[in-house]
């Protein structure tokens, strides 16, 4: 960062050669684009691969039946649900 | 009080309002830890819930023994920080397991925590949903979205070394917890990414394990717009602020 100021925004005395100021610019902005497009790619990407536990919430549903009933035998008195 | 085995887990649930799922949530827990071997016992650390959630659990205290369910309640809703604390200083176990009450988190988890953290003699092992075989149910795809550009963003200000920050099922050695509790000061989520960060600075080593998240199956999420906010506002004073 700050070697981009120094250089690119350098008072005319100091400047570097034209053609690589010209560069120089446009520099972070096309760094922030490029971060922009990566931050986009990355989280789509992660968006789509995110795993969905089906297995997990049936396995869970058959867990829930075998506590209540187990709950029930030991006394406690569940609620209707 | 009774002797402790060696490697007991001591699992704290805070609890607000969960007299559906607590009986269930201990159930699954004494039923992994019988399973596997492993000594015990759950704090819990109720709120002064209105639903009579404190019934339930004091039929629980009566069904497991009072050696492996102890009730530790407070007057009213203090926050999920404090209710660690509070629960942290009744703990026996060499491990503290912190989990949601509400089911999302599974205790069958637990001992491939307890064998992750033997593998690397790690201090803390979080559970994460977005390696490996991790996942959820039950999201759609905002929440989804939300979720992973949350995440996104942790990873990029805080390069925290770890996949899951916002994650809150976890083992912790008892005494990092103790120091831990000490030093974090966020609320909410942020408090969960605050412990992992302050973590890493503090030289602690982090595993990991992949954990599937089931969205509540019965009462009220307490997720909201506001959440969103302290989030980033959390989130941006740990990037300032580590």
């Amino acid at each position: 960062g700050s070697a981009w100021a120094a250089l690119a925004l350098a008072p005319p005395g100091l400047q570097p050669p034209a053609p690589l100021r010209q560069a120089l610019l446009p520099l972070p902005v096309y760094l922030l684009v490029a971060f922009g497009c990566y931050s986009l790619a990355t989280v789509g990407y992660r968006l789509a691969t995110f795993n969905d536990c089906e297995e997990a919430a049936a396995e869970l549903q058959e867990h829930i039946r075998a506590a209540r009933a187990d709950l029930r035998r030991r006394g406690l008195g569940l609620g209707a649900q | 009080m009774a002797a402790r085995g060696p490697g007991r887990v001591s699992v704290l649930l805070p609890t607000y309002n969960e007299r559906d799922n607590l009986p269930l949530v201990v159930w699954l827990l004494a039923r992994t830890f019988s399973d596997s071997g492993i000594d015990f016992e759950i704090i819990i650390v109720d709120d002064g819930s209105p639903d009579g959630t404190q019934e339930v659990a004091q039929q629980l205290e009566k069904i497991y023994g009072s050696d492996k369910i102890l009730l530790r309640p407070r007057a009213k809703k203090l926050g999920l920080g404090t209710a660690y604390i509070h629960g942290m200083k009744y703990a026996t176990g060499d491990f503290i397991v912190i989990m949601d009450a509400d089911l999302s988190h599974h205790p069958k988890f637990i001992p491939e925590f307890i064998r992750k953290q033997k593998e690397g003699n790690f201090d803390i092992v979080s559970g994460t949903r977005y390696k490996g075989n991790g996942g959820v149910y039950g999201w759609d795809l905002k929440r989804k979205l939300i979720s992973r550009g949350a995440n996104f963003l942790t990873q990029v200000l805080l390069r925290p070394g770890a996949s899951d920050l916002t994650g809150s099922f976890r083992l912790y050695r008892k005494e990092v917890l103790e120091k831990l509790m000490e030093k974090c000061v966020s609320k909410g989520y942020v408090f969960q990414m605050e412990m992992i960060v302050r973590a890493r600075q503090l030289g602690f080593t982090v595993g990991e394990v992949p954990i599937s998240f089931v969205d509540r199956v019965y009462g009220e999420s307490k997720l909201g717009g506001n959440e969103i906010v302290s989030f980033l506002k959390g989130l941006l004073t740990l990037f300032a602020t580590t």
